[in-house]
């Protein structure tokens, strides 16, 4: 166990530190990163799904707020979730740097020199020699220097021993992984602090040109210049979709495709450009992700007058796989102002159970369910709304119909018509600018490379000596494993390399085969 | 061959390969029963003439072994369902008209396949026949599962699958819960086997089945060492080559979805096994504990978050 704290405050740092940096820490942090991790995969996460979040905290008013002041809505972002990744990484920090240095200085220093008793270690091994000490010395170091051992022999007039170490890249590896997540980390943070990404849903016919106020959300980094950002801009021209028709998987999707054209700027020519979930359009330095679709009605509303109050295709969200789709329009422009809240229905059908809904999410019998709604939208009370949800506070219900494509609704009260002359899809995309990507790509694939190494390279010494012993010359031959991960006593790793040395021994004819095999 | 049969010659053969693995399965449990009868006999003769010494004993048990050949006969049927199975992923392949690996039970079969031929490959460099039944066992459970449960018709690809990401990303991925569970069953019977050695005081008088039939509880460990130093880099890669699809398909490389999450948790928790085997005091039960923890969270991954979490990557294809 550890021992209690020292009494100075710079010893008491000191203590800290080690406590910080030992392994045992490192063990505890990464098991608390693993557990901290799952709250994020059991409760909706805002950065994934705000309306989930505010639905769950609306159904358990108890616990909804406190797990939410306790950031589990925001789990990859909470004080906690970040307090664990940074004192795992300066754990990090403290446990490689000073390694780093270590390291190069036994890359550069010789290996240690023979052990006294060759023979006593495990696997040890005797051949007989045919030539001087010299000559087996210099054949032996030759050897090793060629298969890059670091190689060192002596003493200097005479050399009777070889020391040789190989390996170092085990270490090299290990740094080279540690130090590579340093800096994915930091490149996450560079994306953070200066990417930005937007989502907007664009109906087939309309564009989009970059500026945030288009975006239906938007979000920046820190040092992100939402006044800078490149000025492109495109036109969905026709977006198709395609379902399953078999039986086997019956409505999953099979296609999605949007064809795109788009200018790199405002006076740029005009490109065309096939969008595809997996194939993106990259454009100055930013990427157009098709991440969703949908159905846009074209509805048209009329006042009691039978002006047109209301004309467009209005973007509906899908509620299920078969694109049950909920929308809303508000209209301003009429007394009283109107409301309509609706149902699309891409294939239509009506149940005691499920109520109106869609059995397929392709086109094959529209329809739309709708209630009116006549009153004050509340939308000049300054509290901002959604556009997709209509308040109906202070309006009272007009009625309920259903429509096909290509008729109307005589509204009850006399206040107007509503029609329903067909339907566009839309296409929703995300458009995202992230500078620390290709970092942490380069620095990702480092780290499995630096892994790799220092999982499957072996650090291992090597002794040749030459002894006279009862008046009988012999070559001793030994070596050690130096390893971590495989600490369990590699001898048939061990075995190869004497056998290597034995080999060339016997290639450069300085000794016989063996005669002798210790245990 | 119209598509109706080659979907039928893909089920019989899954069919089959069951078949043929749980006849493996008998003779892997044969081979456990067939060693105990002949340890215990040995043991008592050895005490009886007073003269034959623990080497002696140990050397009756390793030459003449009546449970040697059953565990023959199970590599030898464990082979064969490989063989059948792969049969069967190919057709499957073949029938669907891209890689197999577009819903859960295409990944399952896959992935059962992928346990085996990770075993299968291991056992030609060191001996693992004991440890046969501790493979076939979990595939067995995992393709009843996936004929009963996880059946699904073969069909088109949704069009977030369709990336040769899903070949590079869903392979590293099948070969890593091959490695996995091959840790997993060597971990836990390193503690099994550690429990043993502790209450015999000496690894030499285990006179249980199981136990005196597994190697020492220390190269248990070692050989989950070793799986696991494979796994990790390759699992490593597994994570990494599927943000870079992320990144194509939805326009971010790490979105924390459920998926995402538990991929990075059992990151987490390898890399805490690895720190734990150069840790002293951490070396032995504990590591082998974190070893399990980390095809735990692996399995969550797989299954739970499939069935429970919402996630993106939710392309079961069960109910559809």
């Amino acid at each position: 166990m550890t021992n209690l704290p020292p009494m100075s405050s710079t010893g008491f740092l000191r203590w800290v530190w080690r406590q910080l940096t030992s392994m045992k820490t490192a063990l505890v942090l990464l098991f608390l990163l693993a557990v901290a991790s799952v709250p994020g995969s059991v409760y909706p996460q805002r950065g994934v799904d705000p309306i989930k979040v505010r639905d769950f905290i609306t159904k358990s008013p108890t616990w909804g707020p406190i797990l939410d002041r306790l950031g589990f809505f925001e789990v990859y972002s909470s004080p906690w979730f970040s307090a664990v990744y940074l004192l795992l990484f300066l754990s990090l920090i403290g446990c490689v740097i000073p390694r780093v240095g270590v390291h190069f200085r036994a890359m550069r220093s010789a290996p240690p020199a023979v052990p006294r008793m060759l023979e006593r270690l495990a696997g040890s091994r005797e051949v007989t020699p045919t030539a001087s000490a010299e000559e087996v010395i210099g054949a032996v170091a030759g050897a090793l220097r060629k298969a890059r051992w670091r190689v060192v022999s002596g003493p200097a007039d005479s050399p009777t021993w070889v020391a040789a170490e190989k390996g170092y890249l085990r270490e090299t590896g290990n740094l080279v992984f540690h130090v590579s997540l340093l800096f994915v980390l930091s490149a996450i943070a560079i994306g953070g602090l200066f990417g930005w990404k937007g989502n907007v849903i664009v109906r087939e016919g309309s564009g989009f040109s970059n500026t945030v106020t288009q975006y239906d959300a938007w979000g920046g980094g820190r040092y992100t210049n939402a006044q800078d950002i490149p000025p492109f801009s495109f036109t969905l021209d026709k977006f198709t979709v395609d379902f399953e028709r078999g039986i086997a998987q019956r409505g999953a999707p099979r296609a999605f495709e949007a064809e795109m054209s788009y200018k790199v700027d405002p006076t740029a020519p005009v490109e065309r450009r096939l969008v595809e979930v997996n194939e993106p359009l990259s454009i100055s330095g930013a990427k157009v992700f098709l991440v969703g679709h949908g159905y846009a009605p074209l509805i048209t509303v009329t006042d009691k007058t039978g002006k047109v109050v209301f004309d467009d295709a209005v973007p509906f969200l899908p509620q299920d796989g078969s694109f049950t789709s909920t929308g809303v329009v508000k209209i301003l422009d009429s007394t009283p102002q109107l409301g309509i809240q609706a149902l699309f229905l891409p294939t239509a059908a009506l149940d005691d159970v499920l109520g109106p809904h869609s059995t397929f999410p392709g086109p094959d019998d529209p329809a739309l369910f709708m209630s009116a709604w006549k009153g004050d939208l509340g939308l000049n009370t300054g509290k901002p709304q959604s556009v997709y949800r209509l308040v109906t506070d202070k309006m009272t219900k007009i009625g309920l119909e259903q429509l096909r494509p290509g008729t109307s609704w005589k509204l009850p009260d006399g206040s107007g018509t509503v029609t329903f002359s067909g339907y566009k899809r839309w296409a929703s995309f995300q458009i995202a600018y992230d500078p620390g990507k290709e970092i942490a790509l380069i620095f990702v694939a480092l780290a499995i490379v630096g892994l790799t190494m220092s999982l499957f390279i072996r650090r291992r010494r090597v002794w040749v000596k030459v002894v006279e012993r009862d008046g009988v010359t012999v070559i001793q031959l030994a070596g050690i494993m130096r390893a971590s991960t495989f600490e369990d006593k590699d001898i048939g790793a061990l075995a190869e390399d004497l056998d290597f040395v034995e080999q060339a021994l016997q290639v450069a004819g300085v000794a016989r085969g063996i005669e002798k095999e210790q245990s | 061959m119209s598509p109706e049969s080659l979907a039928r010659m893909s089920n019989v053969m899954v069919y089959s390969s069951m078949l043929v693995l749980t006849f493996a399965m008998f003779a892997f449990a044969a081979s456990f029963a067939g060693g105990r009868r002949r340890v215990n006999s040995a043991a008592v003769e050895s005490t009886r003439n007073a003269g034959g010494t623990a080497v002696i004993t140990k050397a009756v048990v390793v030459t003449d072994d009546p449970g040697r050949r059953a565990s023959n006969i199970g590599i030898s049927l464990t082979w064969l369902a490989f063989v059948l199975l792969l049969v069967g992923v190919v057709l499957r392949g073949v029938w669907a008209g891209r890689a197999p690996w577009g819903n859960m039970y295409e990944f399952s079969i896959t992935a059962a396949l992928g346990v085996l031929a990770v075993f299968l490959i291991a056992n030609t460099r060191t001996d693992l026949r004991w440890l046969g039944i501790f493979i076939v066992i979990p595939v067995l459970l995992t393709l009843g599962v996936a004929v009963t449960v996880l059946y699904t018709e073969a069909a088109q690809l949704v069009p977030a699958l369709k990336s040769y990401w899903l070949v590079i990303h869903v392979f590293a991925a099948i070969i890593c819960s091959g490695a996995f569970t091959l840790a997993a069953a060597t971990a836990g019977l390193s503690l099994v086997r550690d429990r043993a050695e502790r209450k015999a005081g000496s690894d030499v008088e285990l006179t249980g089945a199981l136990v005196s039939r597994i190697p020492s509880a220390e190269r248990l460990r070692s050989l989950t060492n070793k799986t696991l130093a494979f796994a990790f880099p390759l699992w490593t890669f597994t994570v990494v080559a599927g943000a870079i699809w992320a990144e194509n398909a939805w326009g971010r490389y790490w979105g924390w979805d459920p998926k995402e999450t538990w991929a990075f948790i059992t990151w987490v928790i390898y890399a805490a096994y690895l720190h734990a085997r150069s840790t002293a005091g951490w070396r032995g039960n504990k590591a082998s504990l974190i070893a399990l923890a980390g095809w735990i969270a692996f399995l969550m991954n797989y299954f739970g978050v499939n069935f429970l979490a919402n996630s993106l990557h939710s392309y079961a294809g069960v109910g559809n």
